[in-house]
């Protein structure tokens, strides 16, 4: 493979002196290689970034300080981005676990929208008075949102491993019934005057914030951090410790990496691939119940419905799949959503999403192969 | 093409003994592999030669070289007197050579005639489908490739897809065919036809080479025969009439000096392995095994002999409850573990050693410690309830590759960076390292180099000596003969007889029985055979 594909070889050298030559990868980089490799993808982003701002006649370095300063620049807007970050990591949390086996889990969306709902049936059905105690609403919340999940996550589990249904398909397909499953709620039964959204919790089912200690903190005052980061942080650990140090995650690995492998190993396939899938679902699911009750305080799909579960799927690819790494990740997407709307709501910093998605993307190829410089003469 | 009628072979050429092809000294070499070696060949007008060889024996090779597509990198080749230097399959068909691959390709929402008139410069852009699907008609007519043009390719049998692909190349004007391994795929009476078929294109003037593994097929079909062995030419253009399957059998497995391994002579214990009438179908849904009985002791090695694809590989798959079976049962220490998942026969001690390392035997992104643990993860001291002890797996890891002489950086290097043979160490300090009762061990050591081929014989004979009875399948003979206590030898999914074989080694006699049984002949026949030679 070289660059240069001119014909004639006396031609290439008259034009280019040296020759740019692709070889595979056959051993592994040394460790700082990755990261190193991600933090140039990002800066060479940046600076197409900043090319496109000053297009867009704006000036890249002040857009960019703005950027920071709206995500970053102090206390308030810090605790904005986590709050941003939680449900994009719970959902990119479930996608990795998915993904890892090679399944294709594009329904994070309708997972993390049925979690909500099942947390929100608590309150709205009402299955606990709304006087119940946080120590127990909480917890059989979450316990809803996650079986809810589990549950969106367990059908087209099941058709996969019973009727080899593409769960592409079937996941993509489930986002829209969950969204309309909840529009259903919201428009007819537990509609707040005829308005899409059910009546706000009552404060006992709010996940608590940071800001509900401010009289005796006051550093925390006006900040919306919610339980659920720390939630979302557990939880990483916990699918951390589940992939690599348990025999269930290495049965995940082996499929992922080698199907036939793990057939031959023993493992069964059919009875992961449903439980993988539903703990996709569980974990996102999770995500719309900390969500509903960290955040919005009632069931209505605008916010909530807002492409967190996409989200994750980008996420959990650029986190390389690593439960520590899409914390990190996650709160700089959390920034991006944030800081981005700072600077125009829609348009220059979504594409610079994007070109920072494309560059990292395409600097895998760095991962697989290495770049030589030969001189066209000593080129046989 | 700017002709719209197929081209037809010249009529001025009909001699029987008019040379057609020409190949002289191919070599063609790939990394690692000399694939052949100074080859040469020849194709005369209007024959069917058979090219012959076991897997590997770079039959495909040298035809894919003739087919234009890939350049060998010396020898000359000429085609019909001329001397021709083809860049691409499109050069090679230009000159009448066409080659029909083991997979098909062709589109299979469209119909037989648009597949047919797919890459060619007519029809320009009205495809006229009338017209063409009538020359289609004729053209399958005349050469008794019975195939409906309006038919679409998915609707079409296995056979049936084949002939489009031989109308797809006669219509493009080829005289010169060349169909790689043809009857692979075919059920019984599919092959029948196609013979039918290549006899009447013969008889039209066209020239076939014939590339098959599977001696009784050749004998049927071919008029000439040239036998590959390990990338040379053992027999060239031998004529099929005046040689006997023994003959080809000894040119294709060959019968160099067997090296001399230390077996100790080991009395044989219970018996572990029973197989019993097993029937099981292939890939293909076509019948694999026919009622195959074989058993293991403990402390032995049995060697299974046969060309490849005669149901050794489903045997394989079978006993180690990767495959289901039809019929019949696989016994292991006097409990039925056929049709049950492949974890009870791990549980109850089967060890596999798979034919395909990197596809089945391995997870290439993993680390060497995530691989050889993989039958032991569920049992301490490795499973520690739940969980993974990775301390104990990373000394376990490291034990191995001490002992087994894996060489890689460290036990977190991913299996995919190893070389073959420390690739196959690895699959063998797994296995073994699970004390098995039974290890069954598919072409242990093809694609090894020398070196790495005589530890895993040494691996083999150590687990005979502690007592674990082992299958091993392979198409070396000298592999077999040197470590085996006896040979069944299998054909077509029946085992054809039983060789003993002596402390002291292989029998030239030994040898050829065994050859023989491979191309399909029972051992009673041929002690019938030999009985009435000696009255």
């Amino acid at each position: 493979m070289t660059e240069n594909t001119s014909p004639s070889p006396a031609a290439r050298r008259r034009l280019f002196p040296f020759i740019l030559r692709l070889e595979p990868r056959l051993e592994e980089p040394p460790r700082w290689y990755p990261a190193a490799v991600s933090f140039g993808a990002i800066f060479i982003a940046l600076v197409l970034g900043g090319i496109l701002i000053a297009f867009a006649g704006g000036d890249p370095f002040r857009s960019y300080a703005h950027i920071a300063k709206a995500s970053f620049g102090n206390l308030g807007v810090i605790s904005d981005t986590i709050v941003k970050a939680t449900p994009i990591l719970l959902t990119t949390l479930a996608c990795s676990i998915a993904f890892r086996m090679k399944l294709w889990n594009i329904g994070a969306e309708g997972q993390f929208i049925m979690g909500a709902f099942g947390a929100s049936a608590v309150v709205l059905t009402p299955l606990l008075p709304a006087e119940t105690s946080p120590w127990i609403f909480i917890p059989v919340m979450m316990l809803a949102g996650l079986l809810m999940g589990a549950l969106w996550g367990f059908i087209p589990g099941f058709l996969k491993a019973r009727f080899n249904v593409n769960e592409i398909i079937s996941t993509l397909m489930m986002n829209y019934i969950a969204i309309s499953w909840v529009n259903f709620f919201i428009f007819a039964i537990w509609t707040e005057g005829g308005f899409q959204m059910s009546p706000k919790f009552p404060q006992n089912a709010w996940l608590p914030r940071l800001l509900d200690y401010g009289k005796s903190i006051p550093v925390f005052r006006g900040l919306t951090t919610h339980l659920g980061i720390l939630i979302g942080i557990l939880a990483a650990a916990i699918l951390w410790l589940v992939i690599y140090r348990s025999r269930w995650g290495y049965e995940i690995r082996l499929i992922g990496d080698n199907p036939r492998a793990a057939q031959y190993a023993g493992v069964n396939i059919t009875r992961n691939t449903v439980l993988v899938m539903m703990l996709s679902g569980a974990l996102a699911g999770l995500g719309g119940m900390s969500e509903v009750t960290g955040m919005v305080h009632r069931l209505q799909t605008s916010p909530l419905a807002a492409g967190y579960g996409f989200t994750g799927i980008i996420v959990a690819w650029l986190a390389k799949l690593n439960p520590f790494v899409a914390i990190l990740v996650s709160i700089l997407f959390g920034a991006l959503l944030l800081a981005g709307r700072e600077i125009q709501p829609s348009g220059v910093p979504k594409m610079i999403q994007g070109v920072i998605l494309v560059c990292l993307i395409a600097s895998d190829f760095f991962m697989r192969y290495r770049v030589r410089v030969v001189h066209a003469g000593e080129e046989a | 093409m700017d002709t719209l009628e197929p081209k037809t072979a010249n009529p001025s050429v009909t001699d029987k003994t008019t040379l057609f092809v020409g190949m002289n000294g191919i070599v063609k070499r790939f990394p690692g592999v000399l694939a052949n070696d100074h080859v040469d060949f020849e194709l005369r007008h209007g024959e069917i030669h058979a090219l012959l060889g076991e897997n590997g024996a770079g039959k495909s090779t040298l035809m894919n070289v003739l087919a234009g597509l890939y350049r060998p990198e010396s020898g000359a080749i000429t085609v019909k007197g001329k001397v021709v230097n083809f860049a691409s399959p499109r050069d090679a068909i230009k000159t009448g050579i066409g080659m029909i691959h083991q997979h098909f390709m062709l589109v299979p929402s469209q119909t037989v005639t648009e597949n047919i008139l797919l890459g060619l410069d007519a029809p320009r852009f009205r495809l006229q489908l009338n017209k063409y699907n009538r020359i289609v008609a004729e053209l399958s007519e005349r050469f008794g490739l019975k195939v409906e043009p309006k038919a679409k390719i998915w609707q079409l049998s296995v056979g049936e897809q084949q002939r489009v692909e031989i109308l797809k190349m006669l219509y493009r004007g080829a005289d010169i065919l060349i169909m790689d391994e043809p009857t692979a795929v075919l059920a019984p009476q599919e092959i029948e036809d196609l013979f039918k078929t290549l006899r009447a294109m013969v008889a039209e003037g066209k020239s076939i080479i014939f590339i098959s593994h599977k001696l009784h097929e050749v004998m049927s079909i071919a008029d000439r025969v040239t036998v590959l062995r390990k990338g040379r030419v053992t027999a060239a253009g031998l004529d099929a009439r005046q040689t006997t399957l023994q003959e080809l059998a000894r040119q294709m497995v060959g019968r160099d000096v067997i090296f001399h391994l230390d077996k100790k002579p080991r009395e044989a214990g219970a018996i572990v392995l029973e197989v019993k009438e097993v029937r099981a179908e292939n890939d293909k849904g076509l019948q694999a095994l026919n009622g195959l009985s074989l058993d293991v002791r403990a402390g032995e090695i049995v060697g299974l002999a046969g060309v490849a694809g005669n149901g050794q590989r489903e045997l394989a798959q079978v006993i180690t409850g990767l495959r289901k079976c039809s019929d019949g049962c696989v016994v292991l220490n006097g409990e039925v573990i056929c049709n049950r998942p492949a974890l009870a026969g791990i549980q109850r001690g089967v060890a596999h050693v798979p034919e395909d390392r990197t596809h089945v035997g391995t997870a290439p992104n993993l680390s060497v410690t995530d691989n050889v643990i993989m039958k032991q993860y569920r049992r301490p001291p490795i499973a520690r309830r739940g969980l993974l002890n990775m301390q104990v797996a990373t000394k376990f890891a490291n034990e191995l590759k001490e002992s087994y002489d894996i060489i890689a950086p460290n036990v977190e290097t991913p299996v995919r960076l190893l070389s073959g043979g420390n690739l196959q160490r690895v699959i063998l300090a797994r296995e073994i390292s699970g004390q098995p009762a039974l290890m069954v061990a598919v072409q242990p050591t093809r694609g090894l180099d020398v070196g790495a081929i005589e530890g895993v014989h040494r691996l083999l004979l150590a687990q005979r000596e502690a007592g674990a009875a082992i299958l091993l399948i392979s198409e070396e003979l000298e592999e077999l003969f040197s470590l085996s206590d006896r040979v069944y030898v299998i054909y077509e999914g029946r085992i054809m007889g039983e060789v003993q074989v002596g402390a002291a080694g292989s029998t030239p006699e030994m040898v050829d029985t065994v050859g023989l049984m491979m191309t399909g002949t029972p051992l009673e026949q041929i002690r019938k055979g030999e009985a009435q030679r000696n009255d």
